[in-house]
């Protein structure tokens, strides 16, 4: 059926704040569908109240409201706009569940609105654990054994016919939260307990636990003609026992054969249209005995879900651009394939490359959390690696999580002592693939590892054969020494110059001149759905080290925009919104715009949004041959976070232009001493402080700037490790374990301003003059991280004079450090004693924020400044903003039960949410101000 | 362990080098590349891939095994294996053996660890030619003159060097309905198609005539797939017509589908790089609905001939890639056929709805009826 003329205008329902579960991948696929129905003429309206989305810019959709996701903010949105139809599967679970709260009020029935692309009947049926089961019974699906449980008592029952090891499953939450594997009678009743409590309607499913069974997705879209397709297959490394979204995920499928795969591909096309008559995207999760090859159904999603926008990236094919389509009307065989732009949409993506996903936790952010992985998802976000094997695409995904490894090990973080290891394998955690090697680098039989892991064998060996290699490796003496045949291999298999460096115990740099010696570069390869079938035109590339190269560089003059990596907690969707937009302006500067990202959840990593997107670590060493290869103008830093910014030294050396401010002036900023020797030149206050490198020197600084004392290691990310000690011992205490942690890393003591006020300050500097994008205060104390605390634009309390002089330090510190670009200033006020606590000459976790509530395309100006075309005095800059705007921290504790919220100078929230008020006596900022120091720790 | 080394040279005298794998030797055949990212095993197997030098695109081969049960003929078909990582470990605990222990057993040569897709991109844009892999000759020069002698696919007859030789039966001999194969090169799991639907087989070698093979009083007759160019097969094309003028039931299959079409007078013709894959989208253009196919064909028919024959055959199916044809109704006659490959193995099971079509046709023809309706809705196909 040819589009549904009668849908004219369309609410796009946005997935709300970053919670662990429900990341950035929804900003991806919200803004996906509204390019791809305003495509079509139709009119987009979009609510989210998550101000770090693209999907909520005024150059996604026609209309933005940044609303509360609530059933009255749907209602002011239909009174105001005529809407024909509501699309409520691109915003995750959160959007759903509005969707169906506002169905149940009777709503889009009284306005007249269609939901489409859905099917609540679906929604509802794949929702509920036991109505699910008894229909795959139905439909002749196999499920593992499990009983429902209402009450404790009838859960106690379940467990008694059933046996252990069992899994509990809440009905109606997210992320698998709430549930967990029980192995034994004495785990049971808290679990129960957790589980009945976790559930909104107190039911769970009891259910027979299939460890260890191999554990498959299948991403499948369907039209409203009943034609399936499957666009990827995902095969899950870890097996039945952890929640997918905490599994490292391969695809295509590598241990499938044609029989068994086609069979889940029909189940899974028999469960779809099981659950009803509905166009749009699935998720389907199997598990796969690996004796019988006995298959189960474990879940399925009729939405777009994060498995979709990875299934995205992996193939090319754009599921949620697609869905969008489908939903109003358009059949798959009407639709041309978006990469090749000749062939049909209708057709099953293939690979000739491999993908690995790899989880990016972030549990040094919770004290503690218990890191053992199961049910609950637990990780913050995920990086994706493309490889021409498996074993590239891992050592590639190992190198993106920036978490200071080189590769799957062969670098100095190897564990040695087996037994340790063999626990880490039986007790899954975090570094269970690094163990794993280690396990078998210290000889344990692949038999041994593979009976503690239940991972497929395969993937066993293929790491052994890493194991093999090195034990080659370290025979050589100097670089020049390895054959050449073999230092192929070993980069083929995605070993970086450093990792053979340190395996050979020789300098990084001699590996990589030898490696140039000989001409072992990195070639590019497209991804275009099809195997090279036919001719794509969109510039998707990877590296690998094959022969042929299909990056041409182009004629343009190109810069390169570097992305922040992984999600993190202190880092997340708001650098994808500014790489986005850097993108954009570098674009319309007329050069051409080339990505360098690895976080599949990203917006900007969109295959149709840089003139060129190369999805590679954001690690030196690709860089660098990606630099070589395209010889850009130079590079774009200060969007992509601290990630971007901590490259900043090694583009200095290579002499890589960096558009904006240049490196000695962000070393500068970053370097704390040299820093205060600049405020104290300009006249600017600034807390007491000292440099320490040991125990005994941060003891002497901390009884000269007397306690409390605020002391962190230096270059951390979101206040990773810092505390407020108030006196020797805690300070000794916490001293002694950063350096456990991060041996090598000096310490800064600050005096802490107790009681002070917080105050941020967002500019741009052109290089002659200042613009204040915004002026934030915090509602709570010093004390709690700027990311932790609500922020509202404009201030609310502070003096005319203590105002003046923020605005008078950020001009001269802008200045001073010969600011191109944006810069983010953090303020403590005491009395009217203005201090400056840091500056970070680059967009900030609040430039998005600003750049919403006050309706100014800040990064656009920011990037143009940045690459200068343009001076602040060409533009005219109209901030629109009635009353105030809200920055407020959401947080994602309920993952970790045992975890307090104990709020202190790590930051510790994983989104945020905008909330505009008329005036102070709104209730929802008097409820935010008599709560200011509720959580406060210290 | 060192790897030996090993040649491809195409017929335009690019080379690429790899390393050795399977048995050590030289082979040679039309080169073609399948982008099937599962069931490399039935690839090997699939007589239709008969004198092709194969080319898998999907990143890893092997890796789960060899299994006796999921072969589509008694031996290896292909001429050899190009493929980028070859897998010698595996993991499937229903398999027999690994595909290096496979190859060597049954004397395949191939080549590892070249840069397939680059020779993919360039059989994309200068067409299938012919190839040498040699892990046993690396001098270029020399592999260049053997790859002189190699006939060129166009004009060559293979299937019945695939065929049976021998006529032979299949199925349950009490079963509802018999019907004649034609073997040109026949897959097992169309057999079992037909077997699974009440059918009893019997399988003629290629060069049978209708005569021949209805002393059997079959209720329907079946063209099979197979290898080479149809336009060799006089033979075939002289059974088809026979069948089509006695107006037996009839359907064809890939080489079969070609077959009908040229007994009907519509001409084949050789495609620039054919359609090898499972991820081929076809529309039945009677229901409307589309379908995801298994292809394997080099060859197609001609689009001009079938607008210039509308009275006698109709358009059922087109490719929705590239529109091509891909399959056909005779008018007025109980005979049809399709380009691709609807028993699938490997590849997806959208289009099995055509052997009940068939049995449909039979029973229409025939008056009888199947005692056992092949249930779709036992998820076990």
């Amino acid at each position: 059926m040819p589009k549904d003329t009668t849908i004219k205008s369309v609410l796009i329902i946005g997935s709300g704040p970053i919670i662990i579960g429900q990341a950035c991948e929804f900003d991806y696929s919200g803004t996906q569908a509204s390019k791809s129905l305003r495509e079509e003429g139709v009119e987009v309206t979009l609510i989210n109240s998550n101000p770090a989305t693209i999907m909520t810019d005024p150059v996604t959709a026609d209309h933005i409201y940044l609303l509360p996701l609530t059933v009255e903010s749907i209602i002011q949105i239909l009174e105001e706009r005529q809407i024909d139809a509501v699309l409520p599967t691109m915003g995750g679970q959160t959007a759903l569940n509005l969707a169906i709260e506002v169905g149940k009020h009777g709503v889009w029935e009284k306005y007249g609105v269609r939901l489409i692309g859905v099917d609540l009947e679906a929604i509802e049926l794949a929702e509920n654990r036991e109505a699910f089961r008894k229909l795959m019974i139905d439909i002749g699906m196999k499920v593992a054994p499990s009983f429902i449980a209402n009450s404790f008592l009838e859960g106690k029952e379940a467990a008694q016919k059933i046996g252990y090891p069992l899994v509990i499953r809440p009905s109606y939450t997210l992320g698998g939260y709430g549930g967990g594997f029980v192995h034994n009678a004495s785990e049971f009743d808290e679990c129960l307990q957790r589980g009945l409590n976790a559930s909104p309607t107190h039911e769970v499913l009891v259910e027979q636990a299939v460890l260890g069974w191999k554990e498959f997705e299948l991403e499948l879209l369907r039209d409203s003609a009943d034609n399936v397709i499957i666009i990827c297959t995902v095969e899950n490394l870890d097996p039945m026992g952890i929640h997918t979204g905490d599994s490292i995920t391969v695809a295509p499928a590598m241990t499938l054969s044609d029989t068994a795969y086609q069979q889940m591909r029909n189940d899974a096309m028999v469960m779809m249209r099981s659950l009803g008559n509905f166009a749009g995207g699935c998720n389907v999760q199997f598990a796969i005995n690996p004796e019988t090859e006995e298959l189960i159904a474990i879940e399925i999603n009729p939405r777009v879900s994060r498995s979709s926008a990875l299934a995205s990236k992996a193939t090319g094919y754009p599921i949620a651009k697609v869905a969008a389509k489908l939903a109003i009307g358009y059949n798959l065989d009407e639709l041309k394939n978006q990469i090749t732009q000749t062939t049909s949409a209708y057709f099953e993506p293939t690979l000739d490359y491999v993908i690995v996903k790899m989880p990016r936790w972030n549990f040094e952010k919770f004290h503690g959390a218990n890191h053992s992985l199961g049910l609950q998802m637990k990780s913050v976000g995920e990086v994706m690696a493309i490889g021409r094997n498996f074993l590239e695409a891992l050592q590639k995904a190992c190198q993106s999580q920036e978490n200071n490894r080189f590769g799957l090990g062969a670098d100095k973080k190897e564990w040695i002592r087996t037994s340790d290891i063999l626990d880490r394998l039986e007790q899954v955690s975090d570094d269970r693939i690094y163990r794993l090697k280690d396990a078998l680098r210290l000889g344990v039989p692949v038999n041994t590892v593979q009976k503690l892991t239940r991972i497929d064998p395969w993937y066993i060996h293929q790491i052994k054969r890493l194991v093999k290699m090195e034990e080659r490796v370290i025979r050589y003496n100097v670089a020049e020494d390895i054959p050449e045949d073999f230092f192929r291999e070993l980069k083929e298999v995605g070993y970086s110059d450093a990792q053979i460096a340190w395996l050979m115990r020789i300098k990084e740099t001699d590996v990589t001149k030898q490696r140039k010696k000989l001409n072992i570069r990195r070639t590019y390869k497209l991804v275009d759905t099809c195997a090279a079938e036919f001719e794509a035109k969109t510039p998707y590339y990877y590296s690998t080290f094959d022969q042929e190269n299909e990056s041409v560089p182009s004629k343009n003059k190109k810069i390169i925009v570097l992305g922040s990596g992984p999600n993190r907690i202190g880092q997340g969707i708001e650098f994808d919104y500014c790489c986005v937009h850097g993108l954009m302006a570098i674009k319309e500067a007329g050069y051409d715009a080339i990505m360098i990202n690895c976080n599949p959840e990203t917006v900007s990593t969109d295959f149709d949004l840089a003139d060129k997107l190369y999805f590679e670590p954001v690690y030196w060493e690709h860089i660098e041959e990606i630099l070589e290869l395209e010889q850009p103008e130079g590079v774009i830093i200060q969007l992509g976070g601290q990630t971007a910014l901590k490259l900043a030294e090694q583009f200095h050396r290579a002499g890589v232009k960096i558009f904006g401010t240049d490196y000695k002036s962000m070393d500068l900023a970053e370097d704390r001493g040299a820093f205060s020797d600049l405020l104290k030149a300009l006249h600017v206050p600034y807390p007491r402080y000292g440099v320490a490198n040991d125990t005994d020197e941060a003891l002497a600084i901390a009884n000269r700037v007397t306690y409390p004392v605020l002391v962190r290691p230096s270059y951390v990310l979101g206040g990773q490790r810092m505390r407020i000690v108030i006196n020797d011992d805690e300070l000794e205490r916490h001293v002694l374990s950063i350096f456990k942690h991060m041996p090598d890393n000096k310490i800064l003591v600050d005096q802490f301003l107790e009681r002070a006020k917080e105050a941020e300050i967002d500019a741009i500097c052109d290089g002659e003059s200042v613009h204040i994008m915004g002026i934030m205060e915090h509602i709570e104390p010093a004390g709690i991280h700027s990311g932790d605390s609500s922020a509202v634009l404009p201030t609310y309390s502070l003096s005319d004079e203590v105002l003046e002089t923020m605005i008078t330090y950020t001009r001269k510190l802008a200045l001073a450090l010969n600011t191109r670009g944006l810069i983010n200033i953090q303020f403590a006020i005491k009395g009217d004693q203005v201090y400056v606590i840091e500056a970070n000459p680059r967009a900030s976790r609040t430039t998005p924020f600003i750049a919403k509530a006050y309706q100014v395309p800040y990064l656009k100006i920011a990037t143009m400044v940045m690459l200068g075309e343009k001076k602040l005095s060409d533009f005219e800059i109209n901030k629109k903003l009635e009353g105030y705007a809200i920055k407020v921290p959401v947080f994602s504790f309920h993952k970790f039960p045992n975890v307090d919220k104990k709020l202190g100078p790590e930051m510790k929230s994983t989104g945020e949410e905008i909330r505009f008020i008329k005036d102070l006596t709104d209730p929802f900022f008097r409820e935010l101000d008599r709560n200011r120091s509720m959580y406060l720790y210290r | 362990m060192e790897q030996n080394l090993a040649i491809l040279l195409l017929e335009d005298g690019t080379v690429f080098h790899g390393k050795a794998a399977g048995k050590i030797g030289t082979t040679y055949g039309e080169i073609c590349f399948n982008t099937g990212m599962t069931g490399y095993q039935e690839i090997f197997t699939d007589p239709s891939y008969f004198g092709q030098l194969l080319v898998t695109t999907n990143a890893h081969i092997g890796n789960y095994g060899i299994s006796n049960a999921d072969v589509e003929s008694d031996s290896i078909k292909i001429s050899g294996l190009v493929c980028k990582n070859f897998n010698e470990g595996y993991s499937r605990s229903m398999a027999d053996q690994s595909i290096q222990e496979y190859f060597e057993a049954h004397n395949l040569v191939a080549i590892s660890d070249v840069d397939t897709r680059a020779i993919v991109r360039h059989i994309r844009n200068k067409g299938a030619m012919n190839a040498i892999v040699s892990s046993e000759i690396l001098d270029v020069n020399a592999l260049k003159s053997k790859l002189k002698d190699i006939p060129p696919m166009k004009g060559l007859e293979l299937a019945s060097k695939v065929s049976t030789k021998e006529a032979y039966f299949m199925g349950d001999e009490n079963a509802s309905l018999k019907v004649a194969v034609l073997d040109i090169g026949v897959k097992k799991n169309i057999l079992k198609c037909l077997v699974e639907r009440d059918c009893y087989l019997k399988v003629f070698p290629a060069k049978t005539s209708y005569e021949e093979m209805k002393a059997w009083n079959p209720d329907g007759y079946f063209l099979s797939n197979g290898p080479g160019d149809p336009a060799a097969m006089p033979y075939a094309v002289e059974t088809a017509k026979a069948i089509l003028l006695a107006d037996q039931p009839l359907f064809g299959i890939c080489l079969g589908h070609q077959i009908l079409a040229l007994a009907l007078g519509i001409s084949t013709y050789k495609m620039h790089n054919g359609h090898r894959g499972i991820n081929h989208p076809v529309k039945n253009l009677i229901s409307g609905r589309s379908e995801i196919t298994s292809q394997n064909h080099g060859f197609g028919v001609s689009q001009e001939a079938i607008l210039a024959n509308e009275s006698v055959v109709e358009v059922s199916h087109k490719n929705l890639n590239d529109d091509t044809i891909e399959g056909i109704r005779v008018v007025g006659k109980k005979a049809f056929s399709v380009q691709y490959h609807p028993e699938a193995s490997p590849g997806p099971h959208d289009s099995r709805y055509l052997f009940d079509d068939f049995i449909a046709l039979i029973e229409g023809a025939t008056n009888k009826t199947t005692t056992k309706k092949f249930d779709h809705t036992t998820k076990k196909v």
